[in-house]
């Protein structure tokens, strides 16, 4: 069994059941449920229903519609919490049901759904029996409670949240698919049944909301439709919601792109909304002209750089509170457009450390030339120069008469074959790429151009030319701490084929993409693209047998953006801190903390007597110290040694671990 | 120390000048054949003088020093002459480490061989040698057996030592390494450098031993002082600065058939077990923490 099927379910069951899936519509076994569903208690009510019965389709039915609705405002379901345990706990953001910048948030769905059906009722009626759906047996125990509680809430919430909760549920289809469903059916993942039943997690919100409270909620997950909701509210950008979409990724946002462009271009002129600048970087996005997480995030700094040129303050405000408001409304409103890349989150977090690290003495021109500058010294310094350190690492490492495959189009990978071009070396290139953007192509162009011999091919052939390969250099868009790759959708794949010909990966990154999140695989957080990318085939409409995939309810289209590389298949990262082994990665993202605390922690070292201990906490907003004595936790301290970066000096060399002997 | 007289003779008024003197004697050292340096170093200087693979240990070593020595930043403020002092200071306790070095790892190894074990050496050096002294001087019952090292035929040597030692030694020719690999409970390896990924850089030998153990499960220990870690990141066997060395066969090679004389290889950090050096006991990962901290 592979780790998602071991969904947190398991520990209150206390042992592996067989699972059976049931796939297809399961209408027939529907009526059946009504009765057991009440019965909320007994394992073998689940026994009748052995199949694992996946969301049913939204045919109506009765019960506690009021039920179920009413606990659309608690958290979301527990399965899904244990997850999001798991990735929060991880992350640094404390965030929360607030629209706060968290880049790694995408951005609210649309609206009341373009699809016909009647969730509204379907919701009610699948109150209980979806509940009752809930494929694992040891759900039994947690359903007694989650029944007794929805009880409870009903008649309280029934009457206020009913109206506002139909619509909500209506508008999206974005079901709350448990998570446990989610890492049990991993394995098929083109679900038959496109949205279902909110209900279907509403019933195990009550147990987990007090569980949900101890997390901080950094992402949006789209299967909660009451976050959805919320966010809704304040998004700009208004959003069609996607149809048939694929059950595994209900938790991230799907957009039908195509119909947002002309809106938005007719909202252009509204000056009030957003910056110019900030809105046409959004319809970049959007329309797909900018990508590649570089290009983003320069273009993005950019234009917040203009933004904040034109910004004037408001009389009774404070600065610095005020421009940060600004800034995350901008940045909501890029999220809309296009998830944000890690590279832009990042560069977000340092716009905002520097917002709110600015002196309250300065005169607001000051502060407006000071963060103009600090804006540019990033771009210069992590991108620019960063790019330069990188290509002249990894020209050491290509030789004449080598072999170089890369996939896709990165940015510096482009650079390092220039660079080592110019100088003079003898090699060539085979470009791999994938449907459905195709992005080799214009690297290939481009090292043509410039006299390069390149192979071209589709990812289908990599292990077919892999055997005259000498190195492989990827891009990515980030590296997370445990030293996996999280790149383009298809990087993956090249670099497992190279490592099972021997042949070296090279992963060329900047540092300041780096991000301290740990990811096990591709499902949990990821981007969804456009579906019908997929669906088109360009200028060959005889092979169009997908043109109506929407219409179709058994057929779902999955368009992933981005996957992750583990860090086995990855020889050598490439970055501005030099070569280093995937390994190395959470040493760089230690050590690029701010170094502020530094000068704090020191001096705290020597006051007598009580000894107090700075604890400075990387979160998503900015550096939050707490204060404890050294006495009081020797817990703390510990992690002091991880959160500070100890100042350079001759015992450096014995490194962070030796910080134990103060 | 070599460097450190360079210090203490020069007569550079400023830091930068003084600086850049030390990076030419530096690379001039590396460049140097060993034979001809260890001639005029001062004989604390831990090089080994037989072979010239160790150079990557020297220009190491060298950076290392550099980096040691300069990384003062508070001496700009003072006067040059107190500072040039303390430079000089800062020289001499880098040698001084270096020598302890061997001492704390034979210290540190100590815990690895117990009673009645099995080690494989390979070649000769003299971290092992030392870490086997210890043990032998510890009373511990051990057993080596030492690979012959071909084409220095070290492995000769290193068996003399230990046999004078008292320790029983049986010699293999490095073909028998896998044969013997059964009976073997550890395996003890110095290095010449220890690189970035985690990985070593050793006489020739060294990374098929290493993968002989590791497919058969037997630990292999790394000997290295830490001025050994080297900014290296070889990523196959080709990829460092080539080092020949002439093998005597003993007959005339005849004409139009080529030797591989290379004198030394790169073991790949996933087959190493521990590194045991005088910063502690590491794993492989842990090099390029070190190596970060120290040049960032």
């Amino acid at each position: 069994m592979d780790i998602r099927r071991a969904p947190p379910s398991r520990a209150a069951s206390g042992g592996v059941e067989p699972r059976f899936r049931q796939v297809g519509f399961v209408t027939a076994a529907e009526p059946a449920r009504g009765p057991v569903a009440p019965a909320a208690a007994s394992p073998t009510a689940s026994d009748g229903l052995s199949p694992v019965m996946i969301p049913p389709p939204l045919i109506p039915v009765p019960a506690p519609a009021p039920a179920s609705e009413s606990l659309m405002p608690s958290s979301p379901p527990p399965a899904s919490s244990y997850l999001l345990e798991v990735i929060s706990d991880l992350d640094d953001y404390a965030d929360d049901d607030d629209i706060d910048v968290s880049w790694a948030r995408p951005p609210p769905p649309a609206l009341p759904e373009p699809n016909k059906r009647d969730l509204t009722q379907t919701k009610n009626e699948h109150g209980p029996t979806s509940v009752a759906q809930k494929p694992k047996l040891s759900k039994a125990e947690r359903r007694a409670i989650q029944e007794s509680q929805r009880a409870a809430k009903a008649a309280a919430k029934e009457a206020g949240l009913k109206p506002t909760a139909m619509a909500s549920d209506a508008s999206t289809k974005i079901s709350k698919q448990p998570k446990t469903a989610k890492t049990s059916l991993k394995k098929d993942v083109n679900q038959v049944n496109p949205p279902v039943a909110s209900d279907k997690k509403t019933g195990e919100r009550p147990p987990d909301k007090d569980r949900k409270k101890d997390i901080p909620q950094s992402r949006m997950q789209f299967d909660d439709a009451h976050r959805v909701v919320k966010a809704k509210k304040r998004s700009v950008v208004s959003q069609s919601e996607a149809r048939n979409r694929v059950e595994l990724f209900r938790h991230l946002p799907q957009y039908a792109h195509g119909t947002q462009l002309p809106d938005l271009e007719s909202k252009f002129l509204q000056p009030d909304l957003m910056h110019p600048s900030v809105y046409k970087v959004g319809l970049q996005y959007l329309s797909g002209d900018i990508s590649g997480g570089n290009a983003r995030c320069i273009a993005m700094l950019l234009a917040f750089r203009e933004a904040i040129n034109d910004y004037s303050m408001p009389a009774e405000k404070i600065l610095n509170r005020d421009l940060t408001a600004k800034i995350s409304s901008y940045v909501s409103f890029l999220i809309e457009c296009r998830p944000l890349s890690i590279s832009m989150g990042n560069s977000i977090r340092f716009l905002k450390n520097r917002i709110t690290k600015l002196p309250l003495a300065l005169s607001e021109s000051e502060a407006k030339v000071s963060l103009q500058s600090d804006i540019d010294r990033f771009i210069n310094e992590k991108i620019i120069v960063a790019d330069k350190v990188i290509v002249s690492h990894a020209v050491t490492k290509i030789r004449d008469d080598d072999v170089l495959l890369t996939f896709g189009s990165a940015s510096v990978v482009e650079m390092i074959f220039d660079h080592a071009h110019e100088l003079g070396k003898k090699f060539r290139v085979v470009v791999v790429d994938s449907r459905p953007n195709h992005e080799g192509q214009r690297l290939l162009r481009r090292l043509v151009a410039k006299g390069i011999s390149c192979t071209y091919t589709h990812i289908n052939a990599v292990s077919y030319i892999m055997h005259e390969v000498t190195r492989v250099f990827l891009g990515a868009s980030s590296v997370l701490s445990n030293g996996t790759v999280y790149s383009r959708v298809g990087t993956a794949l090249v670099a497992m084929v190279a490592h099972a010909f021997g042949v070296p990966v090279l992963v060329c990154c900047e540092a300041y993409k780096f991000h301290e999140r740990v990811q096990l695989d591709s499902i949990c957080f990821n981007e969804l693209g456009d579906p019908d990318a997929i669906s088109r085939v360009p200028r060959d409409e005889s092979l169009s047998h997908l043109k109506n995939w929407a219409e179709n309810e058994n057929l779902h289209l999955l368009n992933l953006r981005y996957d992750i590389t583990p860090s086995d298949y990855v020889s050598m990262l490439i970055t501005d801190y030099g070569m280093l082994p995937p390994t190395s990665v959470p040493v760089i993202v230690i050590g690029s903390t701010d170094m502020d605390h530094l000068i704090i922690v020191v001096g705290f070292k020597f006051l007598p007597a009580r000894i107090a201990v700075l604890t400075v906490h990387r979160t998503g907003h900015g550096t939050r110290a707490h204060m404890c004595t050294y006495a009081k936790s020797k817990a703390v301290y510990q992690q002091l040694m991880f959160s500070v970066f100890y100042s350079p000096s001759e015992n450096s060399i014995f490194g962070i671990r030796r910080m134990a002997d103060w | 120390m070599a460097l450190a007289a360079v210090i203490r003779s020069s007569r550079a008024t400023t830091m930068m000048e003084l600086e850049i003197e030390l990076k030419k004697a530096s690379d001039k050292l590396k460049v140097d054949s060993p034979d001809d340096f260890t001639c005029s170093a001062a004989p604390s200087f831990p090089v080994a003088v037989s072979w010239d693979a160790t150079s990557i240990s020297l220009s190491a070593a060298c950076d290392l020093f550099m980096r040691f020595v300069t990384r003062t930043s508070h001496l700009e403020h003072e006067k040059f002459d107190a500072a040039k002092s303390r430079l000089i200071e800062r020289g001499e306790k880098f040698g001084e480490i270096s020598l302890k070095a061997r001492k704390t790892i034979a210290m540190l190894s100590q815990d690895f061989i117990h009673d009645g074990c099995t080690i494989l050496v390979h070649g000769y050096s003299r971290v092992v040698l030392e870490v086997l002294k210890l043990a032998a001087s510890n009373r511990k019952l051990f057993r080596v057996l030492c690979t012959e090292g071909r084409p220095d035929r070290t492995g000769l040597r290193m068996s003399n030592e230990l046999a004078a030692l008292g320790i029983p030694v049986k010699v293999l020719i490095d073909s028998a390494v896998a044969y013997s690999m059964d009976e073997v409970d550890m395996v003890f390896v110095g290095a010449d450098g220890v690189v970035e990924s985690g990985g070593i850089i050793n006489m020739m030998g060294t990374y098929q031993i290493a993968l002989v153990a590791h497919s058969m499960n037997k630990p292999v220990y790394v000997a290295a002082e830490s001025y050994k870690f080297a900014r290296l990141y070889p990523l196959d066997q080709k990829d460092m600065t080539p080092a020949h060395r002439p093998i005597d066969f003993g007959v005339p090679v005849p004409t139009g058939v080529e030797v591989e004389t290379s004198a030394r290889d790169y073991t790949p950090p996933q087959y190493l077990t521990l590194l045991l050096t005088d910063l502690g006991v590491l794993t492989p990962s842990v090099v390029s923490d070190e190596l970060i901290q120290l040049y960032l």
